[in-house]
């Protein structure tokens, strides 16, 4: 018999008015990594907050069996207890607090009187050696990067005593090389101590490198467990379980239609960092884009891509700006985002939840703010006219909500995304930014995202796209640039561009340096 | 099955305006029937104008994040002793005063939302010293002394009962006759919003809601309206009170400026990156707060005649405590001025209720606190408002 370390068997679970997860079943074996995948609201993570308590035992019907027994846990703590631990994709940790204060968090090392800090640095230290984190455990966890905080969250759970380990889209918000670091890591678990651990994760091909079965969710119940213990799984295989569907170009066809006219021009662009003026983030850049075009970003994380997209949008990042800019030829000085906007710049963030939407407003109130005139009269809003913008967005981009007046916070990420786009296509600019604009979206979201861009630039838009994910840039852009550390360190056709180019060309600027 | 799952939807969307009927019933009852006089009814609005007019400027405050303006009822005393003293003092004219008194109070919020909205002086403390320093300046103006007002034209201007010659004699007709035209001023433009919608294609409410809530709206106003002119007819506070609800509901509900300010509370950094100058945003609340707690401050001069070192004493907490429990939200983005009318009518009714039973001073202050916890425990669990904002 098969040695099952958590058996989750015809789990079903509703709320008020929709069904969630029907007759869901998971096997997982012991020392396996597990990669659960589907699109955004097939119910994977809503399994996992049933496994993990956060939905208690009663919320929910069907059976949980933990190493071969049954379990009924009402809170996070009866799972962590057992050695069950969640990592969210949102990290749980404090910035102020230091690395080892985060680690024993609600699980504090006491000596005779209070806190032992000497145990808890000590002990601190074992847990990030583990994990291989070099940093000193009294390291405020503001000051390590996003890629170093993942592992304090890994290392967190080690000290639990960790026996499975349940990662929620552990590589989101992280570049190539973190990302590959952590699955490392994973594996290297997994061979020396055998830790079992469940994965879920929107990149395939980090699943096809690390998983030994993959189970596919779609619409709240299992489609299927793949096995992958060969590691070399065909990522259409997966995408076919996950959408229920061939989806044969993972990025849509366009006619390459470049205008000769330059929608926008940079040159000489320097940003120093706003409380280390003497930092140079963005360091003497130049480049243009053409009407009709996409221009790909790419780089590693840190590279200044953002910084350079958001000073040059109307300097809402940085100080002491420098460099010309040009819009259709025209010199331009922008210095509010407003003046931004009216010149035809549009810069659609990365973190749509923390600057791009209002998450307690409603789609359209979101969908209008950007150019809230447009359905003034006099500097009173026309309600009716702005739902009817929004209405007309939500068939366009084909947005899944009952009404526009759903409040954004209760959309999935793809669709919030689409409202994201939706506010800054109606303003109506010339020039998008597109800061990872398929940032934690799944498969079939992306593809629609895609399109929407070969629509705009098919009207004769310039498009600028940054992106982590080479393989999107490569699919998608005419050109592409790529920076690092604040410096322009290549340019290439995306013809002729290779991730192998890209890298070598990050890694050359390194070297010179 | 759905028609419980309607009304709840129902005493959910209306939970405060129930709590106010309710309330209101209560206190109608167990005053015999004393709080449905004339005269009480008259002055529930006259001993509540300041509240009414500040709390339209704290929500605009309360709406950018929960931010609250600790040194309105500073205001109101410095204003109200620099209009006593000028109106005792000099010859001025009393309209010119009453400009020079706005004039000051909207020097006042210049000044407190510079500090918060250019140089992001947390609002709580820089409120707080406004407090102090205003109550200060107010009380060295008034040299520790009560100043009283007797100019017959100020006191007009704010104080007085509106009286058509001919028209009303033992009973004021003119009060109930406005009663009437509002009524058919909200029939005609219910009427015409739908016929509007309808030629363009927009969705619409339901008839039966829209048109029962108007006729709620209107049997209330000729009710109220009755009673005024058995009494004595409409007092011009009522007017002033009137003129500034309207004008925030407009702005907070019809305007790209009003819009602003509920931007600002719901994401302030997606705000800024859409273009919308929030330094303003936050610098506008306060201005205008700093200008309707000076307005209040005449008010109150003229209803009291007189002005002390301790008018207008805690004064914000009756404005905040009114846009809490008219379902504000303290982290921001969210409230109505309609909401907090009825947040500062509940207050008031109770407040007027509790003085006519004869309950003492002491116990008033534990119910208010009570009714405040309880309205926005009530938001909250009713809301699944987990703290924060998402």
């Amino acid at each position: 018999m098969t040695d099952f370390i958590l058996e989750m068997k015809n789990i079903t679970k509703e709320f008020p008015s929709v069904k969630a997860l029907d007759q869901v079943n998971l096997q997982v074996k012991r020392g396996e990594i597990h990669a659960l995948v589907g699109e955004n609201g097939a119910g994977k993570s809503t399994l996992m907050n049933v496994l993990s308590g956060i939905y208690p035992y009663g919320t929910y019907t069907g059976d949980i069996v933990y190493n071969g027994e049954l379990c009924q846990f009402k809170t996070l703590h009866d799972s962590e207890s057992n050695g069950i631990v969640i990592i969210h994709q949102e990290l749980a940790l404090i910035p102020e607090l230091s690395i080892g204060e985060n680690m024993f968090l609600g699980n504090e090392r006491k000596g005779k009187f209070g806190i032992d800090w000497d145990r808890t640095y000590h002990e601190a230290e074992a847990h990030m050696r583990q994990v291989g984190l070099k940093e000193d455990a009294t390291t405020l966890i503001k000051d390590i990067g996003t890629g170093k905080q993942q592992l304090v969250e890994i290392a967190k759970a080690l000290s639990k005593n960790v026996k499975l380990l349940i990662l929620d889209e552990p590589t989101s918000s992280l570049n190539e090389e973190d990302s590959r670091m952590l699955l490392d890591l994973l594996l290297s678990f997994k061979k020396e101590s055998g830790m079992t651990s469940i994965i879920i994760s929107h990149k395939l091909n980090e699943i096809a490198y690390v998983a030994d079965k993959i189970t596919v969710l779609r619409d709240g119940t299992t489609i299927e467990t793949i096995d992958n213990s060969e590691h070399n799984i065909d990522e259409a295989r997966i995408i076919r379980g996950m959408v229920g569907r061939e989806l044969s170009d993972r990025y849509p066809e366009r006619e390459h239609n470049v205008s000769d006219k330059v929608g926008m021009e940079v040159k000489n662009w320097t940003v120093h960092h706003p409380l280390y003026p003497e930092r140079k983030v963005v360091n003497d850049v130049s480049f243009h884009v053409n009407r009709g075009e996409i221009v790909g970003f790419s780089g590693l994380q840190g590279a200044g891509r953002t910084e350079l997209a958001m000073s040059i949008f109307g300097h809402s990042y940085g100080t002491d700006i420098s460099g010309a800019l040009f819009i259709d030829g025209q010199q331009k000085e922008l210095k509010t985002v407003r003046s931004a906007i009216e010149a035809g710049l549009a810069y659609v963030t990365e973190d749509r939840k923390g600057n791009g939407l209002i998450l307690t407003e409603s789609i359209a109130k979101n969908n209008t703010m950007a150019r809230l005139e447009k359905v003034c009269h006099r500097g009173i809003i026309d309600v009716d006219k702005e739902n009817a913008v929004a209405e007309e967005y939500k068939e366009r981009l084909s947005t899944k909500t009952p009404t526009v007046q759903q409040n954004v916070g209760n959309l999935s990420g793809g669709n919030q995304q689409k409202v994201l786009l939706s506010k800054w296509m109606f303003a109506d600019p010339e020039v998008l930014i597109l800061d990872e604009p398929t940032r934690g979206i799944d498969v079939g979201a992306k593809y629609e995202i895609y399109c929407i861009m070969n629509d705009l630039v098919a009207q004769g838009k310039s498009v600028i796209m940054i992106s982590s994910e080479m393989p999107e840039l490569l699919g998608m852009c005419d050109r592409i640039y790529v920076m690092n550390e604040g410096n322009m360190v290549a340019e290439m056709p995306a013809a002729e561009a290779t991730q192998e180019k890209i890298m070598a060309a990050i890694l050359q600027s390194d070297k010179n340096k | 099955m759905s028609i419980l799952k309607e009304s709840l939807k129902f005493i959910k969307k209306y939970s405060m305006v129930i709590a106010l009927a309710v309330v209101f019933l209560l206190f109608a009852i167990l005053t015999g029937g004393r709080l449905l006089y004339p005269q009480n009814l008259s002055n529930l609005l006259l001993q509540n104008a300041y509240v009414l007019v500040m709390a339209c400027g704290m929500l605009l405050c309360i709406l950018t994040g929960g931010n609250i303006d600790l040194s309105v009822g500073s205001t109101v005393c410095l204003i109200g002793a620099i209009a006593a003293q000028m109106l005792a003092g000099t010859s001025l004219h009393p309209v010119l005063i009453i400009l020079i008194c706005l004039l000051l109070s909207g020097i006042i919020g210049v000044w407190q939302g510079f500090w918060i909205g250019n140089i992001h002086i947390p609002p709580f403390i820089c409120t707080l010293a406004g407090m102090f320093l205003f109550r200060g300046l107010g009380r060295a103006i008034l040299d520790s002394k009560t100043v009283a007002i007797s100019n017959k034209t100020f006191l007009n201007i704010f104080a007085s009962y509106i009286n058509v010659p001919g028209l009303d004699g033992e009973v004021k007709w003119s009060a109930f006759i406005v009663g009437i035209i509002i009524s058919v001023f909200l029939i005609v433009n219910t009427i015409r919003s739908r016929a509007n919608k309808a030629k363009k294609g927009y969705k619409q409410a339901s008839a039966v809601s829209e048109f029962g809530k108007m006729a709620v709206i209107d049997a209330l106003i000729l009710y109220y309206t009755w009673k005024l002119s058995h009494y004595k007819g409409i007092p011009v506070m009522a007017l002033w009170v009137l003129a500034i609800v309207f004008l925030y509901a407009f702005i907070t509900s019809k305007t790209a400026f009003g819009r602003y300010f509920y931007a600002v509370g719901g994401n302030e950094k997606a705000t800024k990156l859409s273009g919308i100058n929030t330094e303003r945003v936050y610098f506008l609340a306060y201005t205008s707060m700093s200008l309707l707690a000076g307005l209040s401050g005449l008010l109150m001069a003229a209803r009291i005649g007189s002005v002390n070192g301790d008018t207008g004493n805690s004064f914000e907490m009756d404005a905040i405590g009114s846009c809490f429990i008219g379902g504000a939200s303290a982290y921001g983005g969210s409230g109505t001025v309609p909401g907090i009318m009825v947040g500062a009518i509940l207050l008031g009714v109770i407040n007027q209720g509790m003085s006519i039973i004869g309950l003492n001073n002491n116990w008033q202050y534990v119910v208010k606190g009570a009714v405040l916890l309880i309205a926005v425990i009530f938001d909250v669990v009713s809301n699944h408002k987990t703290g924060k904002a998402g």
